[in-house]
């Protein structure tokens, strides 16, 4: 594939030119100026992130990718208000992220489903802190669990479900709150490949019908790519924002994209991005060469 | 050749099909698993063994038996029937007896007073519970025991009141953690028993200085234990609920206590039997009551069998009620998949 190819397939066709400037003229809902965060402790400090400068319109689904070291998951956490900035400011609707809140509903890798409540009662969590009553609690909550396909399962304990079931129950239960914004840490990474290929279609598919919007990091590229509107690469040590990438794909999304032009080219830069020589070779340690302790005679390759 | 060692490193343990079918499990395996019927076998074997080897002390005749039991004095006149005296002493008794032409002692071997044999304390246990003989007060075990489960129920319900939201605020939250774990740390290092002395002067001398010893004893260890509980809470759990809306008391309530709950029972019946072994030393002070008293009477008696039979009784309870509570255990807390025995 030569360059000149590569920048065709890059350039998104025209419905998908059209999708995007009908997201882009949605209100912006995150703002994100200029975030640092210093992680100090034995004696030095390290900059984890520095000067993240973005933004997202309503009802964008946006995918945060990077090398390990990036900052991605400490960039969500302080999101979600569960970590503070050193410096700098997220704003969600003009307002400034201080704390967690309910607006922002999360999805932990590790599942973090309550254990001691049923599937049911997991799901009610979030209404029930927030005093709606125990009986309308129930009824959305049921509401969610049929539109998961879960509802066999509402008197189940969480150690009783599959990855995939669990995710999908820690999904309901974040967006039973009706958040602005659904921040998801690499929520598919522990999930076997076919369960994964199903947990990313449904979760578009909730995406598209709801009013919410999705911030979702992970470290693989082809999810990326399939979910995203647009993807925001990170570059380590400290973690910079390195590009955000429209991606040139059709919605609705099939998994037969992945063959195509357009994908792969996306694939292509974004790997060149990521890959980029400026990655310090310090991180890449190298290995002593290994002496042969097999015959010699029975090789393998 | 080449001396070329394949499976130098005992990666490819080859002819895996050759290797025996794991049939029947092998007792050794760290951590093996081993069918229900002989986990259940060695459970009883655990009392079985030891009983069988007191069995045998007691029984045969030729296994130890250091003295002698006199069942006829003869014409030693310091002899009495029914007296134990040493068998070399015994024995010259005889030989001086057989050459002063008298008539000889007669005796069976026997074990010192101190090691009855299974079957005396199991006919003084049962002696101890049917019958009320002996003083009202301590004589009749079952009332003994009622009066030392109490005892252990309110030092224990104390300690506990204080101890575990105590413990709790502790290990969800530094600063009270900082502030309190220290000086329980000093306190939990002086011997229960030590404030006796100073717990009849304050409490008087009857329930009051018992109970406090074994709120003593447990409290300080219950405060830390069930700190380093609560500190062990997934903190992703924590996280996951404050995204959801929950705040500060909630987050208490509604997170960290349902979530340490299945260990937090746990630590309890381990606090129990801490509790229990406090007992006598508990019950020793001011006027002595309880079981303690059923056994310190019986022992100036030398009534060994029955000061078994006694000991016997805080064994059989203790395990009882921690069998019962284990079983309570996995009945409330469905959800706990780490659940023990």
């Amino acid at each position: 594939m030569t360059d000149q190819e590569t920048a065709s397939a890059l350039d998104p066709p025209p419905d998908v030119v059209a999708r995007l400037e009908r997201m882009k003229a949605r209100d912006v809902i995150l703002r994100v100026e200029g975030l640092d965060k210093q992680f100090t402790g034995r004696g030095r400090g390290v900059k984890a992130l520095d000067g993240i400068r973005f933004q997202t319109h309503r009802r964008e689904f946006l995918c945060i990718v990077g090398p390990s070291g990036c900052g991605k998951s400490t960039l969500i956490r302080i999101l979600a208000g569960l970590e503070a900035a050193s410096g700098g400011v997220a704003l969600l609707d003009g307002v400034p992220i201080t704390g967690p809140g309910r607006e922002r509903g999360m999805v932990f890798q590790g599942y973090t489903l309550f254990p001691w409540l049923t599937v049911k009662r997991n799901v009610m969590f979030g209404l029930e802190m927030t005093g709606t009553g125990r009986s309308e609690a129930a009824r959305q909550a049921g509401e969610w669990l049929d539109l998961i396909g879960l509802s066999a399962f509402a008197e189940a304990y969480p150690h009783q479900l599959s990855g995939g079931m669990k995710q999908r129950v820690a999904i309901a239960r974040a967006l039973i709150n009706q958040p602005r914004i659904l921040l998801m840490d690499e929520p598919f990474a522990a999930l076997d490949a076919q369960t994964r290929a199903r947990m990313q279609a449904y979760l578009l598919d909730i995406w598209k019908k709801i009013d919410v919007t999705v911030i979702f990091i992970t470290h693989d590229l082809d999810e990326a790519i399939y979910l995203a509107d647009r993807i925001l690469v990170l570059s380590p040590h400290p973690g910079r924002v390195q590009e955000m990438i429209e991606v040139p794909l059709a919605r609705p999304r099939s998994p037969a994209q992945v063959q195509s032009a357009a994908f792969r080219a996306t694939k292509a830069r974004l790997e060149s991005l990521i890959h980029a020589p400026t990655s310090s070779a310090a991180e890449e340690e190298p290995y002593p060469a290994m002496p042969l302790m097999a015959n010699v005679l029975d090789t393998v390759e | 050749m080449p001396s070329v060692r394949s499976a130098a490193f005992g990666w490819g343990l080859s002819g895996g099909a050759a290797r025996p079918r794991m049939a029947r499990p092998n007792w050794l395996r760290i951590r093996g698993p081993l069918p229900l019927g002989t986990r259940r076998m060695l459970g009883l074997c655990s009392f079985l063994l030891p009983l069988l080897v007191w069995a045998i002390v007691s029984y045969v005749p030729f296994i130890w038996h250091p003295n002698m039991l006199v069942t006829n004095p003869g014409d030693v006149d310091y002899f009495q029937v029914g007296m134990s005296v040493d068998r070399a002493t015994f024995a010259s008794e005889v030989t001086s007896a057989l050459q002063a032409k008298q008539a000889p002692p007669q005796g069976v071997p026997a074990n010192p007073l101190y090691l009855p044999s299974p079957g005396a304390v199991a006919s003084a246990f049962i002696a101890a519970f049917t019958s009320s003989a002996g003083n009202a007060e301590g004589g009749w075990m079952l009332a003994s025991l009622w009066k030392s489960i109490q005892v252990i129920f309110w030092g224990f319900l104390i300690s506990s009141l204080i101890g575990v939201p105590l413990g709790i605020l502790a290990g969800a939250n530094t600063a009270v953690s900082h502030l309190v774990e220290p000086i329980v740390e000093f306190f939990r290092y002086l011997p229960a028993p030590a404030f006796g002395a100073l717990a009849v002067a304050v409490l008087g001398i009857y329930d009051g200085p018992k109970i406090a010893i074994i709120v003593i004893g447990t409290l300080f260890q219950q405060i830390l234990i069930v700190a380093n509980t609560t500190r062990k809470v997934e903190f992703g759990l924590v996280e996951a609920a404050l995204t959801l809306g929950c705040r500060n008391g909630r987050l208490l309530s509604k997170v960290i206590v349902p979530a340490i709950l299945p260990d937090l029972y746990r630590d309890q019946r381990v606090l129990l039997g801490w509790a229990w072994t406090y007992l006598i030393v508990a019950e020793l002070v001011g006027a002595t009551s309880g079981i303690s008293l059923f056994i310190t009477q019986q022992a100036r008696h030398q009534h060994f069998a029955a000061v078994f039979a006694g000991i016997a009784v805080i064994g059989i309870v203790g395990l009882g009620t921690d069998l019962l509570l284990g079983r309570l255990g996995r009945r409330l807390f469905p959800w706990d998949r780490s659940a023990a025995l």
